[in-house]
């Protein structure tokens, strides 16, 4: 740890600035848009608990691939186990608190989080890959298995989550989650904005783009990397609390393949490596199936896959990451 | 005993089946660096190919075969020289996004022309029934797809290890600079390759739909299984392939005989094992 000390002394003095412009900017983004989709879609508010939900756990994988370079396939591992920790707690054990639901599922996405960054964490490139669908698969199996505790393939129900703070109770209309998973959005993504340019964020780089050095440097590459990945599943664990509290009932897809890979899908269309990226990527995917699946069902996994096939064509770092390149030149070209 | 003997044909069979699918990507993974994801709609194709042949034209099943093969060929060659050769030597996530973009075209495409059942391809009189050994019988289709993986084996062996062009693939492989600098066209071998990996792909789609049932979604239900086979068996390995397909066929068909109500769990932790003992696969290379 000697290392990162000297790191938070050299490299500190830019890096201490905790509340800079571009958090600034990011805070009153999400507000407003988060303001202005309470209002314009009052009757999609499902949706967009949803939205911010699944953004938690895009916000969490970016943590692991943006950051650390770990490609995984089955990160919804960790969002599922958030979504069964408080589903449990309320059903077997009474706890309805909203808060303390939250962070029953926190805890539990950080268990599932230390469990498959054990596993993962063992091999690199395809095998690392597989790996992660396996974790994934596992996970899927056991909660199938244990019907007991998690209902199986019926999915847990009977969540009923007490009033927030003992004054808002959560109505049928979804209000209440809304502004609930907006709060809950925001607390993330200011803790988000502190760690990733905090020293360990900046170590985690580093394991990324060099490891050799990283290691010859003094610093553990892996345990930066399972530390990494025990905070991303607190965060994918808050995500899946959020839908346990938003839906009321939890299901096996919360811990499927699919939603990992369409989660990851979501990451690079937005751009891996920022947490604009992953928020524009998700709303902007899950914006897109919704529109399209509306629009015509048969035809709306044909249009995803173009989509996506555009994207790698046209804006290979990600919506994110391209818009800001062309800003760049544009900028650059003005000067 | 009864029920070991037919595991273990099933097993075999399974095992066949995955090893004449896969080994294509195993191929072009090693060989191209691509993590295709999109392998499994190219089995897919052909099986739905095979299907329309068989059942709406009329025709014999080896016809059947010949067309899904061609075919499937034939659609990938564009979409390699379109989309493949854009993402050769991009990061891993690029890959994954864009072969995950084309199977999605392709489910979507293939449940709009073909609608979401399932399609059967019906044998031929020869291959119906079942077989007797003497003292056991068994279903002719098996022992049918138990030879198919032998042939493909073989052939592929002699192909890779004793022709010219096998020589220029696996120069290729070790290092494709070095072998281009020598006077190799690795475009060419990685054109080749690529056909030959899909018209596997296609074969495998065809004999192996009575145990992987063609139907819209095939494409992402055994895309797992592959890329498993792959990573256990390790990248550019036919040998390790064999063994990988028939230990993974053999570990999944126990368990669904012997304990159904457990899924898929024992197949995956046998991979976590396995991957977490050998990371680079069975019989990788070490670099």
């Amino acid at each position: 740890m000697a290392v990162s000390m000297n790191d938070s002394v050299t490299a500190g003095l830019p890096v201490r600035r905790k509340f800079d412009t571009g958090s600034l900017i990011g805070l009153v983004a999400i507000i407003v848009i988060g303001v202005a989709g309470y209002f314009l879609f009052p009757n999609n508010l499902a949706l967009l608990t949803r939205i911010i939900a699944i953004m938690l756990l895009v916000l969490s994988i970016d943590l692991v691939t943006g950051y650390c370079g770990v490609a995984t396939l089955g990160h919804a591992a960790l969002f599922g186990a958030g979504a069964y920790g408080a589903g449990i707690a309320a059903v077997h054990f009474g706890i309805t608190e909203p808060l303390t639901m939250t962070v029953v599922g926190a805890i539990a996405g950080a268990l599932a989080g230390l469990i498959s960054g054990i596993v993962i964490l063992r091999a690199h490139g395809l095998p690392q890959l597989v790996l992660s669908i396996a974790v994934i698969h596992l996970f899927h199996e056991a909660a199938n298995k244990a019907s007991a505790w998690t209902g199986g393939s019926d999915g847990l129900a009977g969540i009923a989550p007490d009033a927030l703070l003992g004054m808002f109770q959560f109505d049928l209309w979804g209000r209440t989650a809304y502004i609930y998973g907006l709060v809950l959005l925001i607390v993330v993504f200011l803790g988000l904005r502190v760690l990733v340019r905090s020293p360990f964020g900046m170590l985690a780089r580093g394991a990324r783009e060099d490891p050799i050095r990283i290691s010859a440097m003094g610093a553990s590459v892996k345990s930066v990397l399972l530390r990494m990945y025990v905070i991303s599943g607190v965060v994918a664990g808050i995500g899946g609390a959020l839908t346990a509290i938003s839906t009321q009932v939890v299901g096996l897809d919360s811990l499927s393949f699919t939603l990992s890979a369409e989660s990851l899908v979501m990451l690079v269309l937005g751009g891996t490596g920022s947490l604009y990226g992953a928020m524009i990527g998700t709303v902007v995917f899950m914006w897109f199936e919704d529109l399209v699946s509306a629009a015509n069902p048969f035809h709306w996994l044909t249009m995803v896959g173009a989509l996506l096939i555009a994207v790698v064509l046209f804006a290979p770092k990600g919506l994110y990451g391209s818009g800001a390149v062309i800003l760049g030149r544009f900028k650059g070209g003005r000067k | 005993m009864q029920t070991v003997f037919s595991i273990a044909i099933d097993a075999l069979a399974y095992g066949m089946v995955l090893f004449v699918i896969s080994i294509g990507l195993s191929v072009t993974m090693g060989l191209m660096r691509v993590v295709n994801l999109a392998h499994g709609a190219f089995a897919m194709i052909g099986g739905y190919l095979a299907s329309y042949a068989a059942r709406d034209l009329g025709l014999g099943y080896a016809i059947a075969t010949l067309i899904a093969v061609i075919g499937t060929i034939i659609i990938a060659i564009p979409i390699e020289r379109f989309l493949y050769r854009r993402i050769y030597g991009a990061p891993e996530l690029t890959q994954v996004l864009m072969t995950i973009g084309i199977t999605f075209c392709i489910i979507g495409i293939a449940n709009f022309l073909f609608g979401p059942t399932l399609k059967t391809i019906p044998l031929p009189q020869t291959l119906q029934g079942s077989a007797d050994l003497g003292f056991r019988s068994i279903a002719t289709h098996r022992i049918f797809a138990i030879l198919c993986g032998l042939v493909v084996a073989g052939a592929l062996w002699f192909f890779i290890e004793r022709t010219a062009f096998g020589i220029k693939l696996r120069a290729a492989v070790d290092n494709a600079a070095m072998a281009a600098a020598l006077g190799v066209r690795t475009e060419v071998v990685y054109a080749v390759s690529f056909a030959v990996a899909v018209g596997l792909a296609a074969l495998g789609g065809v004999v192996g739909a009575e145990l992987l049932p063609v139907e819209p979604y095939y494409a992402l239900r055994y895309m797992v299984t592959f890329l498993v086979v792959v990573a256990v068996g390790g990248a550019g390995s036919i040998p390790g392939a064999l063994i990988a397909c028939l230990l993974l066929g053999a570990i999944d068909t126990t368990g669904r005989y012997l304990a159904p109500e457990y899924g898929e769990f024992f197949f995956y932790l046998a991979v976590i094992l396995i991957v977490t003992i050998f990371p680079r696969g069975l019989a990788g290379r070490l670099k």
